[in-house]
């Protein structure tokens, strides 16, 4: 039992840890390719010293999730041993084709894209733009198509207490992944955009001058301003399936005791198992029933239809995944005010002259698409406990025998080390902010008589 | 064993341990050479540390997806091998990791980070090479033991350890010796030469010690056809070992000829001693305990994998070489611009 809670904080933090860097990367590979463009359709320099900023902050999350991906692709034959063993028919394939289709591809032509403006024709460094951002969504496509899997299982058969598969294309558009890999995609669309805001308006707020700045200030407004609407979109129809497919994760996230009709949209509450109820609890009546049935009458399974004749609950943790889902909507909200207010002041004002508090409240929302994504995985992956593929095998089945101690010896090292690179990371880019701040503010005036274009500047 | 292709059941199983002996093989080349070179690093001045790092700085990323490549394939085609070998190597496993992890941020941090921390992600650079190839060669030493965990064969493990993590700096100081020139170029030829002993007694430990930890093993080696028919391996090794060290005593050319020697012999080198083991384990891929053939996966998976497989490695192949094509010649400063 303790091996079994080890390990699944291990993995908890593994993947929390590695996600941080791909939900940027997946995003930030497309905005570059954006950038590159712009630049090479209007010849507007301005596009291309946005790029120049970018590229550093892809080129080091890039790294990021290189490392802790491939930690990942270890953690299954040390921790869950099972997980191969039982439905590794199905998992082994889809695997091994985002290797094939994606890890290679985006490995290779970061190198290009990377190093190799000088040494490639104009055409090819764009090409390779693409094929590095065309790689890291085959990556996500592939991976949260097994994941997808894992929560709605489909196309496979049973045979000796050992999964075969019967159908790939049921497997692979099985009928959760369009609405996760949609939900994901714009998550990461969402992630992005607050960091280029964020960290353009954190230069804006040093001193940094330049109009490049400001236009991806605005870049990142804009996008997440558009692409908000359709992420609450998403995770409603998401939600809508999620109640088809695992109704016990639903009632979960609505923190629904018993079956009813006019089930209350709870805003805040505490969910007792103990006890199997819910204190302090207040909301909008009928609320759930409402979004999930768009019928204020429709009926909301209860958690309580969650337990065996003796006692067994066969429903996730509730309180965990009650949060993590007001944490992610609570973020999205914030969101959405944030990116409407600052795009309808550009809009009113320009870019030139925004007050500093609304630059602040870009700085404070850099890293908010961190917090919402890992709310959101904490709600789909907590949400589908005990089972680690829903109805077909559970967690605890598939846990190694480790040791417990390894276990937690190697946790806390893998803890520390994640602990000092996120810091690291963040610390880094702000000061790659900074830097590049002063650097325009110092040049500007030099900047009056001749162009700074085409200048080499190592690759830090 | 009639072998006939009518029954994916027993051909499709030797495919793919010879298709994830090549990833392996093709990874400690390709990534032994970026090990390599992170644990010489302390050895260059700063500016011969910028260029090190220079020449192996758009390849390292693609080269490491190889050992992904490696131990997917072993988790998608050999499920419970995969299962059995990575917990009876956990910790050795979580070591080598954590080495990735910093040898791997600190390509970007040591040249991003604020002046007064990049000294640490140098170091952070080395330690992390260091225990990566430290920790792969002690789980190589435990692979032949058998995956036993006892003095003696943790002794092994360690000595294994000390020659991997030599012969990846023999084989990074040989990719140095092509990429870089002047001084540096005339320091890596003496590493080689320095390194290339390591890898001998590497060589020479595991030809001794595997023979011994296994009667099958030994059976396999030293009964009379076989040991005849087996002799061109280690001749062919001796032969490449004795080019090898008389080029470097001829390095660096004038006109920088044989520059590449060092490196195809050193590659030779490994790819004979990965032709040894393979030989000695095969068809087990958990020594001694399960055989490719009751590891496999179900052939209608396997099948699916392997069309992909054909289809895309030549891909994978091609734009590869392209990089290696873009960034040939001697190693210049990375720039973004
Ligand atoms: C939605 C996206 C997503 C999710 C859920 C995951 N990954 Fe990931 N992964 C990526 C998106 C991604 C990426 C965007 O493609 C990365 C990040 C940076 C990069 O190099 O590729 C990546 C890198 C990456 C690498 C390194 C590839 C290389 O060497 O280039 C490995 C081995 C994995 N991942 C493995 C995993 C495993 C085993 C996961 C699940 C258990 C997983 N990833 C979840
Ligand atoms: C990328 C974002 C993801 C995050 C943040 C995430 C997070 C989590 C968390 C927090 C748990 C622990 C749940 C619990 O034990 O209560 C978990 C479980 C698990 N997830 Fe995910 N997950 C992600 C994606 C994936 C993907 C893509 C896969 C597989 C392909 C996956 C496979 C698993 C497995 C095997 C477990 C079982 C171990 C466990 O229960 O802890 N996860 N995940
Ligand atoms: C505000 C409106 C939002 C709604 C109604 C919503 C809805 C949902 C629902 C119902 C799930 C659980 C899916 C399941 O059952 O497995 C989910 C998961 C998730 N959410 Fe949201 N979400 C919203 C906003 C956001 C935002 C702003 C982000 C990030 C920027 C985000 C990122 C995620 C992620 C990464 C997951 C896990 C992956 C998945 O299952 O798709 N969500 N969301």
């Amino acid at each position: 039992m303790e091996t079994l809670i080890l390990s699944r904080i291990q993995f908890g933090a593994n993947i929390s840890f590695h996600i941080l860097f791909p939900t940027i990367t997946i995003a930030l590979g497309w905005m570059l390719l954006f950038f590159k463009l712009r630049f090479n359709w209007t010849g507007d320099e301005r596009w291309m010293e946005v790029y120049r900023f970018f590229v550093k902050v892809f080129a080091l999350t890039f790294a990021l999730g290189v490392v802790s991906g491939i930690t990942m692709s270890f953690q299954f034959g040390t921790n869950w041993p099972g997980f191969m063993e039982r439905v590794g028919n199905i998992a082994g394939p889809l695997l091994a084709y985002e290797i094939l289709t994606a890890f290679f591809l985006e490995a290779v032509f970061l190198g290009i894209m990377l190093f190799g403006f000088r040494r490639v024709p104009g055409w090819l460094h764009t090409l390779s733009t693409f094929l590095v951002a065309f790689g890291t969504t085959m990556s996500a496509f592939w991976i949260l198509v097994l994941n997808s899997w894992m929560h709605t299982p489909a196309g496979f058969e049973m045979i000796d207490g050992v999964a075969h598969a019967t159908d790939w294309m049921a497997i692979i558009f099985n009928p959760s992944m369009p609405y996760r890999l949609v939900h994901m995609l714009i998550a990461s669309g969402l992630t992005v955009s607050f960091l280029i805001a964020g960290l353009s308006a954190f230069r804006i707020l040093v001193g940094d001058a330049k109009s490049s700045t400001r236009l991806s200030l605005k870049t990142g407004v804009i996008v997440a301003a558009i692409l908000m609407p359709f992420q609450i979109l998403a995770g409603d129809l998401h939600g809508l399936n999620t109640l088809e497919h695992q109704p016990a994760k639903v009632a979960a996230m609505e923190g629904n005791w018993e079956t009813d009709t006019r089930v209350p949209l709870l805003l805040f509450g505490l969910p007792d198992e103990e006890a199997r109820e819910n204190r302090y609890a207040f909301g909008i009546p009928g609320g759930a029933s409402l979004i999930l049935k768009h019928d204020l009458d429709g009926e909301i399974p209860g958690l309580n239809d969650f337990v065996a004749e003796d006692g067994t609950v066969l429903h996730p943790p509730v309180a965990p995944v009650f949060w993590s889902f007001r944490v992610m909507v609570g973020v999205g909200m914030a969101m959405l005010a944030v990116s409407w207010g600052v795009a309808f002041l550009m809009r009113r004002q320009g870019t030139r002259d925004l007050n500093p508090w609304v630059l602040r409240s870009l700085v404070a929302m850099t890293f908010s698409g961190w917090v919402a994504t890992l709310a959101g995985w904490y709600t789909t992956e907590i949400g589908r406990q005990p089972w680690l593929v829903q109805g077909v095998l559970s967690t605890a089945d598939a846990v190694a025998d480790v040791p417990a101690p390894m276990v937690l010896s190697t946790l806390l090292v893998y803890l520390a080390v994640y602990v000092g690179l996120t810091a690291a990371y963040v610390s880094v880019l702000f000061y790659l902010a900074r830097k590049s701040a002063q650097a325009t503010t110092e040049r500007a005036p030099e900047l009056k008589v001749g162009r700074t274009v085409g200048q080499l500047s190592p690759a830090e | 064993m009639a072998f006939t292709f009518d029954d994916p059941a027993l051909w499709l199983p030797v495919v793919f341990a010879g298709l994830m002996g090549l990833s392996i093989l093709v990874y400690v080349v390709l990534d032994g050479f970026d090990l390599g070179i992170g644990i010489l690093a302390p050895l260059g001045t700063d500016a011969e540390r910028d260029r090190m790092v220079a020449s192996i700085g758009p390849f390292w990323d693609a080269n490491e997806t190889w050992l992904v490549m490696a131990i997917g394939l072993l988790l998608v085609a050999f499920p419970t091998a995969h299962g059995a070998i990575l917990t009876a190597l956990y910790l050795p496993v979580a070591l080598m990791l954590v080495g990735l992890i910093l040898r791997g941020v600190a390509f970007e941090f040591r040249v991003k980070a604020p002046a007064p921390n990049q000294p640490l992600w140098n170091t952070a650079f080395f330690a992390g090479s260091l225990l990566t190839s430290l920790s792969q060669g002690f789980m190589l030493g435990l692979y032949i033991m058998g995956l036993e965990w006892t003095s003696a064969t943790v002794a092994f493990a360690t000595l294994t350890a000390v020659c991997t993590a030599a012969g990846y700096g023999f084989i990074g100081a040989c990719w140095l010796v092509i990429k870089t020139e002047g001084d540096l170029q005339r320091k890596a030829v003496r590493w080689c030469k320095l390194a290339l002993g390591g890898v001998l007694a590497g060589f020479v430990a595991i030809s001794m010690a595997t023979p011994m930890v296994s009667a099958r093993v030994f059976d396999k080696w030293f009964s009379v056809p076989e040991v005849i028919l087996l002799a061109p391996l280690p001749i062919a090794a001796l032969l490449i070992t004795i080019g090898v060290a008389w080029t470097l005593r001829r390095l660096p050319h004038a006109t920088d000829r044989y520059r590449h020697v060092p490196f195809v012999g050193g590659a030779g080198l490994f790819g004979l001693a990965f032709l040894g083991l393979a030989y000695s384990f095969y068809p087990y891929v958990v020594p001694e305990q399960l055989t490719i053939y009751e590891a496999a996966s179900a052939p209608e998976s396997l099948m699916i994998i392997l069309v992909g497989v054909l289809v895309v490695m030549p891909m994978i192949a091609g734009y590869t070489v392209l990089s290696y094509v873009i960034f040939r010649g001697k190693a210049r400063e990375l720039t973004y611009d």
